[in-house]
């Protein structure tokens, strides 16, 4: 018997470990053959990714080492390489953007380039320029990037000498065609109309830039551009594009990438210099130069095969050839532009205009702020002087001084007085005699429940624990140090600012439970009436219905959220169509929403999109719990002359009420950390204001100059406020459930005495 | 009473006609962003138009094939990158699911049966477990994952999922086998089984459905995640779908068509389990219902 019991739970086990074994073999190969090969990351797309390739295969078949590549996402490049090179797991060398490289030198993951690099004669001047730092080299550049303007021939022949001339060709042009498409809401396009006013982004000694005389007149000429119908109010990147390759954009401020797009489109276009400012006294517009380039990490300058790798990359054969294939502007000096190619001609004179993006880490910080305020403002909520002073705040308390280091001794004398505590319960427990005996009545309980507390202890609750622990830490990881509860600190009192003041902590909580609340009251009554009407004997096609109305809950979560956002879309999104229809047959004049410009749409998009997501599994729910409602009750209450509305009210969801509430309660929990639908819909649009407690911890952790401690702190707020308030309804529910009993034993007791 | 049956007919049929109206209306909400998915990964122009009806401009499959015959060429041979993708997405999902359920389904049923020490305690732990945002626990596990050398492997992926997904699973199992009467394993035991002869023969066999479907909702988390999987995956080989989808959607150069095909895709498998399961769904909800 003995035997066959544990032959069984051997099976169960070599059945859970079963994918683990077989990953181990995988593992292994994988590590045997990492020494020789060169590792090489990048975020190329399309043409770029295919240059690459083949100045890979040149460098192959002469002889070089083999090299695996890896493409990564743009945005996610920088956090990747940030957490996989410290643990040796990151690659060799990359490509990326230079104004990168003063994260990445703060971060210990880059180097120096050394010899692979050819002299300063090879590169164009400022090209090399951005990628020194501290007079070293960190990167070889490849190419130069920056915006220009691209003109649809086909639409116009002259392009006006100043922006403020776009203005005349809206009554050239046919209905429904901008003069001129660029993001204008965006500060990386805005800042080549910020730099014709003298200004940058950054300014000196990493202060914020975007403020004062410049920073105003800049967004009083975006502001006029759209007022005038020149430029789309609400165009994002990929928007613009769509614009232009559809003809509907007669010029388009867009960068190298656009060109790739538009092959194979039909459109007649080329390439120009940015237009001049006259508001500016007729200055150009100045864009900002990015350089792509080269890196190593620390490990792979090491290498000489890597260097020479990267030396090739670089090199004036490689350059030739992406300028060939991919149409990249090369940032070499010996390499001249293909004859006859008057696209990357345009773009080598603009990038004389350029300005390259500095590559302080103070850099980073300014996009959040800098783009905020460029909203707020074209929405016609801010001045333009509130705006970038706004922006100027948030900018420096993002930058904030780190709270001074703590003292740890608080913290071992709470963590010592625990462990006192615990040893000495247990000392008690042990002597009064009954741990023991329970602890061994226990023992076949815990042969059932031992592996999962290994697993779920070892994965979920460890990681859990030192991410909490992770809180009472300030700074990056590399840098930070101890600051006891400062993080609370800081969060709880809005960081010196007003406590209801946009993005603090109280005004976010109170988001999250509106939030919360409205999800939960949408799930519960969609659902609950939807299980109703189904559950209905005498309704047809019951089991049809049942399937399609499941169907929001079995696609993935992040591509319906990514489908709402779009049909949300201002311009061309579905809602829109919808409302046009509406005003078509009815004659209605509905102006389209923005949706998200304003807070209670934009929260209203994001509902809209969690109801969809959530409601069918209430109603599963609620099928289910309608199952156990014994028909001879509902007949009993119809016998009594009960309504079919009191029926429901008064015996119907009574008696599902237990098997709802649980669900209800994990449900809120799930809503109140509904991380995917908040940054994926509305991604916190307008100003932040729809952000949820998590995707505002989030921020702090990724987008915020990667503030662990911070983000753990809200991580640790979050946790706090649920547990207390699922302890309270335990604690409710436990009376209940006591003055039930209580009634239920009177209830006996009477009915005992009338027998 | 008497007189009522015409006037008590037409009140059904009007109940009936209203009831199957607030039906088509969900039904209608359900599916519209559903058949938008649809139309866009079947659309072969890209002109960006504001319309009501999800229905493909200019029809064309090559959305489809370009995203299906995605391959790469490693050394000399040429791989079908989708397929092995694919094979990804499936192998994590249904290992994660096998392993979840591995794990939660003893401690489920000693959670419903047994009385130990450390229980009440253990049941709010996993609870609290549900309660905290993984943004804060993300980079402990990527050390951990690394110092155990599983980063950039299947096996992490699987582990990370199955634990995940077990509290919610013990949850589950535990209320489904409440509701199984205790008499069954006590008759087989009198009948000279052992306690965990018992749970295999009789128990588990009985839970068959609420096994199913919490078996589901643990294949659906790993096959639907993509933060976890983005940030340990480090070879394009090894990606799961929901990674290779993030990437068709750049800033500047969003793939909407390729996304949307690729979604269609990925969605399929789950649709199809969905559709197979469904009638589990009901009944492996009801057994006791979800238990907080």
């Amino acid at each position: 018997m003995i035997r066959r019991r544990t032959a069984a739970r051997l099976a169960l086990a070599g059945l859970a470990l079963a994918p683990l074994l077989l990953g181990a073999g995988e593992a292994r190969a994988d590590e045997g053959d990492e020494a020789a090969t060169i590792q090489l990351w990048h975020a190329y797309r399309g043409a770029e990714e295919e240059a690459l390739q083949a100045i890979l295969e040149a460098h192959r078949a002469a002889g070089g080492p083999p090299v695996e590549t890896l493409a990564i996402p743009y945005d996610a490049f920088g956090s990747k390489l940030g957490a996989a090179i410290p643990l040796g797991e990151g690659p060799d060398l990359y490509i990326d953007s230079h104004e990168r490289l003063g994260d990445y030198r703060v971060r210990g993951i880059v180097a120096p380039v050394g010899d692979a690099f050819e002299g300063e004669a090879a590169f164009r001047s400022n090209a090399v320029q951005a990628v020194t730092l501290d007079d070293a080299i960190w990167g070889l550049p490849l190419s130069q990037k920056c915006v220009a303007l691209y003109v649809n021939q086909g639409l116009l022949k002259e392009v006006p000498a100043t922006l403020e001339g776009f203005a005349g060709l809206r009554d050239t042009l046919p209905e429904g065609v901008f003069p001129l498409a660029y993001e204008a809401q965006g500060a990386y396009v805005h800042s080549a109309l910020l730099g014709a006013f003298g200004g940058s982004l950054l300014g000196p000694d990493d202060s914020f830039g975007f403020v004062g005389d410049p920073a105003v007149r800049s967004l009083n000429l975006a502001r006029a551009l759209i007022d005038g119908g020149v430029v789309p109010s609400d165009a994002d990147g990929a928007l613009v594009t769509n614009l232009f390759r559809g003809g509907k954009a007669a010029t388009a401020i867009s960068g190298p990438w656009l060109a790739a797009d538009l092959e194979g489109s039909g459109i007649d276009y080329r390439v120009e210099l940015l237009p001049k400012v006259e508001a500016a006294d007729g200055a150009p517009m100045r864009p900002l130069l990015t350089v792509e380039a080269v890196m190593l990490s620390p490990e792979g300058a090491k290498r000489a095969d890597v260097r020479a790798l990267a030396r090739r990359i670089a090199g004036p054969e490689a350059a030739a050839l992406r300028q060939e294939r991919a149409r990249t502007l090369t940032a070499r000096a010996d390499v001249p532009l293909p004859p006859g190619d008057k696209l990357l001609a345009a773009f080598a004179a603009q990038a004389e205009v350029a300005t390259p993006m500095p590559s302080a880490p103070a850099m980073r910080a300014t996009w959040e702020p800098a783009n905020r305020a460029i909203k707020a403002f074209l929405r016609g909520e801010l001045d333009a002087e509130a705006a970038t002073e706004g922006a100027r705040k948030r900018f420096d308390d993002v930058r904030r001084p780190l709270p001074p280091p703590a003292s740890p001794t608080p913290l071992l004398i709470v963590v010592g007085l625990l462990l006192l505590y615990g040893a000495f319960s247990l000392v008690r427990q042990v002597r009064s005699g009954e741990l023991v005996p329970a602890l061994r009545r226990s023992i076949p309980a815990y042969r059932y429940v031992a592996h999962a507390v290994i697993t779920v202890g070892l994965l979920v609750i460890l990681p859990l624990v030192v991410g909490a622990a992770t809180s009472l830490w300030a700074g990056r990881p590399e840098t930070g140090h101890y600051v006891g509860l400062a993080n609370f600190v800081d969060i709880l009192t809005a960081r010196g600012g007003p406590l209801l003041a946009t993005g603090s902590f109280y005004v976010v909580l109170l988001v999250t439970l509106l939030w919360t609340l409205a999800n939960v009251f949408f799930h519960l009554a969609i659902g609950v009436s939807l299980g109703l009407v189904l559950s209905r004997p005498t309704m047809k096609l019951r089991g049809l219905y049942r399937v399609l109305l499941i169907i929001p809950w079995a696609v993935p979560n992040y591509v319906t959220a990514l489908a709402w956002k779009g049909m949300f879309h201002r311009q061309f999104g579905a809602v829109t169509g919808l409302i046009n229809a509406l005003n078509q047959t009815f004659g209605l004049s509905i102006e389209p929403i923005a949706w998200f410009s304003h807070f209670s749409t934009a929260f209203t998009a994001n509902l809209a999109t969690n109801v969809w997501l959530g409601f069918p599994f209430m109603m599963v729910v609620t099928l289910g719990a309608l199952t156990s409602v014994p028909g001879d009750v509902l007949e009993a209450a119809e016998v009594d002359g009960a309504t079919r509305w009191q029926r429901m009210w008064q015996v119907t969801l009574p008696i599902i009420r237990p098997t709802l509430l649980p669900a209800v309660t994990l449900g809120a929990i799930w809503t109140f950390n509904m991380f995917n639908v908040v940054f994926l819909v509305s991604g916190g649009e307008p100003d932040g204001t729809t952000d949820i407690l998590v995707s505002e911890a989030y921020r702090w952790a990724f987008t915020r100059e990667a503030q662990y401690g911070y983000a753990a702190a809200y991580a640790v707020l979050i946790f706090l406020m649920l547990a207390s308030v699922t302890r309270l309804g335990e604690w409710k529910a436990g009376r209940r459930a006591a003055r039930e009993a209580a009634a239920a034993r009177a209830a006996q007791a009477v009915e005992g005495g009338g027998h | 009473m008497s007189g009522s049956g015409g006037g008590g007919r037409q009140v059904r049929a009007i109940e009936s006609i209203a009831s199957h109206l607030v039906v088509l209306l969900a039904v209608a909400f359900a599916l519209y962003p559903v058949l938008w998915v649809i139309a866009l990964a079947f659309s072969g122009s890209a002109t960006p138009e504001a319309r009501v009806l999800p229905i493909p401009r200019e029809p064309t499959f090559d959305h489809l094939w370009a995203v299906i015959s995605t391959t790469r060429e490693v050394g000399d041979s040429t791989q079908w990158l989708f397929g092995r993708q694919l094979a990804n997405s499936l192998i994590v999902s249904i290992a994660t699911a096998l392993v979840g359920i591995g794990i939660a389904t003893p401690t489920a049923y000693a959670l419903a049966r047994f009385n130990f020490v450390g229980k009440e305690g253990g049941l709010r732990v996993l609870l609290a477990t549900q309660m905290f945002p993984a943004v804060a626990s993300a980079i402990p596990l990527y050390l951990l994952l690394d110092f155990l050398g599983l980063l950039n492997s299947r096996t992490g992926l699987i582990l990370c999922y199955a634990t995940t997904a077990v509290p919610f699973a013990i949850f589950q199992l535990r209320a489904a086998f409440e509701s199984i009467p205790v008499d069954l394993e006590e008759a087989a035991m009198v009948d000279g089984a052992t306690r965990f002869q018992a749970f295999r023969m009789v128990v588990l066999p009985a839970a068959r459905p609420a096994i199913a479907v919490t078996a589901l909702f643990a294949f659906m988390s790993a096959y639907n995640e993509f933060i976890l999987a983005a940030t340990l995956l480090g070879k394009e080989d090894m990606f799961t779908l929901p990674v290779v989808l993030q990437r068709f959607i750049g800033e500047y150069d969003a793939q909407w068509e390729a996304f949307a095909a690729g979604a269609l895709i990925v969605s399929l498998p789950v649709m199809i389990l969905f559709y197979v399961l469904q009638r589990h769904l009901v009944a492996g909800l009801t057994s006791g219902g979800v238990k907080g």
